[in-house]
């Protein structure tokens, strides 16, 4: 009998702030150990948090991109568990007033776009970093690292609403687009700037009920997201199957092998006594806070992507594309602006890709030396079929490494553009006259031949032709042949 | 009592404390003493009364700026019972799982 | 008499004018008590658990270089032990934190040394300032200048004590439930807990933090209110701190004329010692001199606002006390196969019995199943108490009430009965959850056959930012309501303990 899954997903964005969310540490990633620390991130007695306005402001932005209601009073609250990389033995979190509630994520899946419903998003602070026992002399030590503690984080939790490991990667690939694109942080899950938990069940499909749970933990790629999921949606099928039940549990993916652990089972729950944060008054994010934070929100990805295919007449999958990265969509959008939308995304996507992909640029380098513009002039030519594609592209390649435009950067290659029909006349003829076969297969109606006879012309134009060019001179003088034969 | 026995073993686990077995009912009856001495709060009329958990006002909150109050890795760690090379040291940590 | 020898007789405020006439050296004035007073009572009294002449002389080197407008410029000040400061330890007097040196000041701390004083030492107190008697303290008891036999008051008791013999005309104590005023009662010094938030709680190593609240001692309303001019106001790292203006203590020059104090003698009427109804009486008599008119009314019993404190104080404080685990500062038990061991090992030995009690009790007040009955509840009931007291305060311009129902008791005598000892407190919680300001007024000594004559004192208690009135009618009380000695500044009698 097959099973359904049931997954719901709590995932952590660590944000990009210059400090952390209660002090004014960096949140830098990489310094050396506990140098980014201070008596309030350390917890140090009689040290008190307070509020980075810049995290409220990302939790704001990300919750409104999202359509969730904003609280205009949310609450901190202080939740508790002993564990050595938690300073205070308590995280300072929000609990049944977050500053977020509701609200859906739209997301591709192949052809078609669901939103993903969410329960809420809150701010809260990240823990520092415990290392794995090592020997010390003649004892086992763990080392405990501060320097992260208090860094920013958003907790975002989605309705158990996922069926297949597929959407939840989906949804993972989408959140961290939008994250990016908002510029609240940089999403990278082998760095922990997100990350992934989900809570699993399986029922009998049309059983309205979910079954017992287990939290699947340490899911740090999207990629192991999935495969995780399936592992744990295979091993309880197997035990339900195999005529046992589902114990609350919490498990480790081991995604090197493929592996899961179980962690923890109910008897040892936690009861993590959350009670509201005494040392942080009630949070007020009013109406002009959000008014400004939602005038300040650039277009959406996915509402971005639907002007493209309306405006620019793209396929649904280019304009994704061309969404992934709000910069990337930025580019096309000012190429377009100068010429065929249609011919840029094709360029942007295969030619500005590419070579971003060889060289590990960011766009950014790439747009510095071929700027939209020089891109859109190129375009021009091409639409003008005053350069033939390959050549077009070699152009491009050269921009990438040189100033100029596109004619001093043929005249410095030596590179002359047959394209005047002047210039591919005698070439037409002289292909029409070395190859007879063709042309009288041609005549007869078999019209085929004539895509040899182009590349006949191409051959001898030195690939400096334009295509349709050649071909539209190819059946002028065909036709001309034609009637005087 | 309002407290048992078992009750002060619990919440002394969550606690991170050890109450010796012979002392457990002492302190079972002092926080019992306690608890129903608080019980006296159901006589007092609460209605429309919202909790109070914090300060009547609204919290200021900081701009994104680094301030000077950062320790060296050497302030970080001189008052802790042991550290090397900048880590503060613990003993091994058997529940390897954060929750 | 010598005037440098004298020093210590002398207001703060008077001290400081001296300093800055140039008439008595920084060094003079903050020795004077140490040479005199101490010298004669601190190895009895115990009030100061870390002394450090050289961080002593340090700080009074420091304070010498500052302008000589300095408001409080040479005055020395003895601070609670939960105070962070980093030229003295800071321990809450716990095993827990046993050797441990902040690498911070306090905000209040910062502060009085901005203004010129200088910390001459730490003051004892009950562990994590939990108890009414500085008895349970991990250096033992701080005893009360006035009958060794008997405590202090707590928790601030060592900064109450060391006040009260003359050590230092000004000490900083902090008050979660009474903690400055009833101390201060027992020692027969003003004690001033000002509204929550209007002093800085950066640095005040936390107990029940919507409670906690910095508090002055003095022997003179005067300095009193000059030591909450230097430390009111906003501060950037604590967000509950006030944004409002600080009101102008300056006021308290004025007089009582007109003013209406609340008469809740229910509260009185059984469960309180005679000396301390007829320190009221003394002192209603005497704002009434002064032209201040009492207003009766009945108010809501106390022991609704003790059975509240004991769930809200001991919640937080469960969670506040989670930090201390061995790892970062601090006694480490040193014998823990794991780090769970670690922690249950090292806070079952560094936490005195009285500490383990309120954090078992807090922990069970916020675990699941439990939170509603008792932390909500609790919570609930504390809005009504702000509420009550609100009413009270359409009706008057403050509130009289004793500070505790008691003269100073003996040592031992509630040690072993917890809710005996938090019953001291049943006059002073009230304030803290309603986030008030309360002063408490010495009222001379009540002496009596078979004992020492003993400091009585009475409570005032107003509305939000009454500090002003509050201090104003504690100076009325100081010259006894003799209109005429309102303006003499420094010119009153200070009840100081004698030797036997």
């Amino acid at each position: 009998m097959a099973y359904e899954a049931v997954i719901g997903l709590e995932c952590h964005i660590q944000l990009n702030t210059r400090s952390k969310m209660f002090c004014g540490c960096p949140a830098e990633f990489g310094a050396a150990a506990n140098s980014n620390v201070c008596p309030v991130c350390l917890g140090l007695p009689g040290a008190l948090p307070v509020t980075n306005r810049a995290a409220v402001d990302a939790a704001v932005r990300l919750g409104l991109a999202l359509g969730s209601a904003i609280r205009g009073e949310s609450v901190f609250a202080r939740k508790h568990y002993f564990y050595p990389d938690m300073p205070k033995n308590y995280q300072i979190t929000q609990y049944d007033r977050p500053l977020c509630e509701g609200g859906a994520l739209p997301v591709r899946l192949g052809e078609t776009r669901r939103g993903f419903d969410l329960i809420r998003v809150h701010a809260e602070e990240d823990t520092g970093k415990s290392f794995h026992p090592e020997r010390h002399g003649d004892r086992q030590v763990s080392r405990v690292d501060f320097n992260r503690a208090g860094v920013p984080l958003l907790e975002l939790v989605t309705q158990p609403d996922f069926r297949e490991p597929a959407e939840c990667a989906a949804f993972l690939t989408t959140l961290r687009r939008l994250v990016r694109w908002l510029g609240i942080s940089d999403g990278d899950m082998e760095k922990g700037q997100l990350r992934c938990d989900a809570n699993v069940s399986i029922r009998p499909p049309g059983q309205p009920a979910f079954g017992t749970k287990t939290e699947l933990k340490n899911l740090n790629s999207i990629k192991g997201v999935e495969k995780g999921l399936a592992a744990e949606i295979a091993r309880q099928t197997r035990v339900v199957t195999g005529g046992g039940t589902i114990e609350q549990a919490t498990l480790l993916y081991d995604a090197d092998h493929d592996k899961l652990a179980i962690m923890r089972t109910k008897e040892h729950a936690h009861d993590y006594r959350y009670f509201p944060e005494p040392d942080l008054p009630l949070l007020r994010v009013d109406q002009a806070w959000v008014a400004a934070a939602r005038a300040d929100l650039p277009e959406l990805p996915w509402d971005r992507a639907a002007r493209f295919v309306a405006r620019y007449g793209l396929p649904d999958y280019d304009a994704g594309l061309l969404c992934d990265q709000r910069e990337l969509a930025d580019y096309y959008e000012a190429v377009a602006a100068r010429t065929d939308g249609k011919l840029a995304s094709n360029w942007v996507m295969t030619e500005v890709l590419r070579v971003l992909k060889e060289r590990g640029w960011s766009l950014a380098d790439c747009s510095a030396r071929v700027p939209a513009a020089r891109l859109a002039d190129l375009l021009e030519r091409v639409l003008a079929r005053a350069l033939p594609g390959p050549l077009a592209k070699q152009v491009f390649a050269w921009m990438v490494d040189e100033p100029g435009d596109v004619d001093a950067l043929l005249a410095r290659h030596a590179v002359s553009v047959r394209s005047s029909d002047a210039d591919l006349i005698p070439l037409v003829q002289a292909a029409l006259d070395e190859h007879p076969g063709p042309v009288a297969q041609y005549l007869a109606g078999k019209t085929a031949t004539l895509g040899f006879l182009v590349g006949q012309v191409m051959k001898k134009s030195g690939g400096q032709a334009v295509p349709q060019a050649v071909k539209e001179l190819l059946e002028a003088e065909l036709k001309k042949r034609a009637s005087a034969g | 009592m309002s407290i048992q026995r078992d009750d002060v073993q619990k919440i002394a686990e969550l606690a991170r404390l050890e109450i010796p077995a012979e002392r457990v009912e002492r302190v079972a009856r002092e926080l019992s003493a306690v608890l129903d001495y608080a019980a006296s709060l159901g006589q007092l009329d609460l209605t429309g009364c919202e909790p109070t958990a914090f300060a009547p006002v609204l919290a200021p909150l900081r701009a994104d700026a680094l301030d000077g109050r950062r320790l060296t890795p050497e302030q970080a760690l001189a008052q802790a019972p042991e550290g090397e090379g900048g880590f503060f040291l613990v003993p091994p940590i058997v529940e390897n799982l954060n929750p | 008499m010598s005037a440098a020898r004298d020093a210590w007789r002398l207001p703060a405020t008077a001290l400081a004018e001296a300093v800055r006439s140039g008439g008595l050296a920084v060094e003079a004035a903050v020795e004077s008590g140490w040479a005199g007073p101490a010298a004669q009572w601190e190895a009895d009294v115990r009030a100061v658990v870390h002394r450090d002449d050289s961080a002593r002389a340090a700080g009074a080197a420091a304070a010498r270089r500052l302008p000589a407008e300095a408001p409080l410029r040479g005055v020395p000040v003895l601070v609670k032990d939960n105070l962070c400061t980093t030229d003295f330890p800071t321990t809450c007097a716990s095993r827990v934190l046993a050797g441990y040196r902040p690498p911070y000041d306090a905000t209040v701390i910062r502060r009085l040394r901005a203004a010129g004083a200088v910390v001459v030492g730490k003051g004892n107190m009950d562990e994590f300032a939990m108890g009414s008697s500085t008895e349970f303290s991990c250096y033992g008891p701080t005893r009360n200048p006035f009958d060794l036999e008997r405590v202090p008051g707590g928790s601030s008791g060592g900064p109450a004590a060391a006040v009260a013999y003359g050590l230092c005309p000004l000490a900083l104590g902090s008050d979660t439930g009474g903690s400055v005023r009833q101390p201060a009662a027992f020692c027969g010094v003003f004690g001033l807990k000002p509204t929550y938030g209007r002093l800085s709680r950066y640095g005040l190593v936390a107990f029940g933090s919507s409670l906690d609240q910095v508090g002055i001692f003095a022997r003179h309303a005067g300095d009193a209110a000059a030591a909450y001019a230097a430390l009111a106001g906003p501060d950037p790292c604590d967000a509950t701190t006030r944004l409002s203006p600080v009101p102008d203590v300056a006021r308290w020059e004025h007089g009582v004329q007109g003013l209406r104090f609340g008469w809740p003698a229910n509260l009185w009427r059984e469960g309180v010692e005679r000396e301390v109804v007829a320190g009221l009486e003394a002192a209603a008599a005497a704002l009434e001199r002064a032209g201040a008119t009492r207003v009766p009314f009945d108010f809501l019993p106390g022991e609704y606002a003790v059975a509240t404190y004991y769930l809200v104080a001991t919640a937080e404080a469960s969670s506040n006390l989670a930090r201390f685990d061995g790892v970062r500062y601090g006694f480490r038990h040193e014998d823990s196969p794991d780090v769970r061991a670690l922690y249950t090992r090292t806070r079952s030995q560094g936490f005195g019995p009285e500490v383990q009690r309120r954090i078992l009790l807090g922990t069970y007040a916020l675990s699941a199943g439990y939170y509603d009955a008792y932390y909500l509840t609790a919570q609930r009931a504390r809005t009504r108490i702000r509420r009550e007291y609100q009413a009270a305060f359409a009706r008057c311009d403050l509130m009289m009430m004793p500070a505790a129902p008691t003269l100073a008791f003996r040592l031992g005598e509630k040690l072993e009965d917890p809710l005996a000892m938090y019953l001291s407190d049943i006059f002073t919680i009230g304030a803290n959850l309603a986030g008030i300001p309360g002063l408490t007024v010495p009222m001379g000594l009540a002496a009596a056959d078979g004992r020492p004559a003993l400091p009585r004192a009475v409570q005032l208690l107003g509305p939000d930012d009454a500090e002003p009135v509050l201090l104003a009618a504690g100076r009325a009380l100081e010259v006894r309501g003799e209109v005429a000695r309102l303006e003499a500044r420094h010119e009153t009698e200070v009840a100081w303990p004698t030797k036997r």
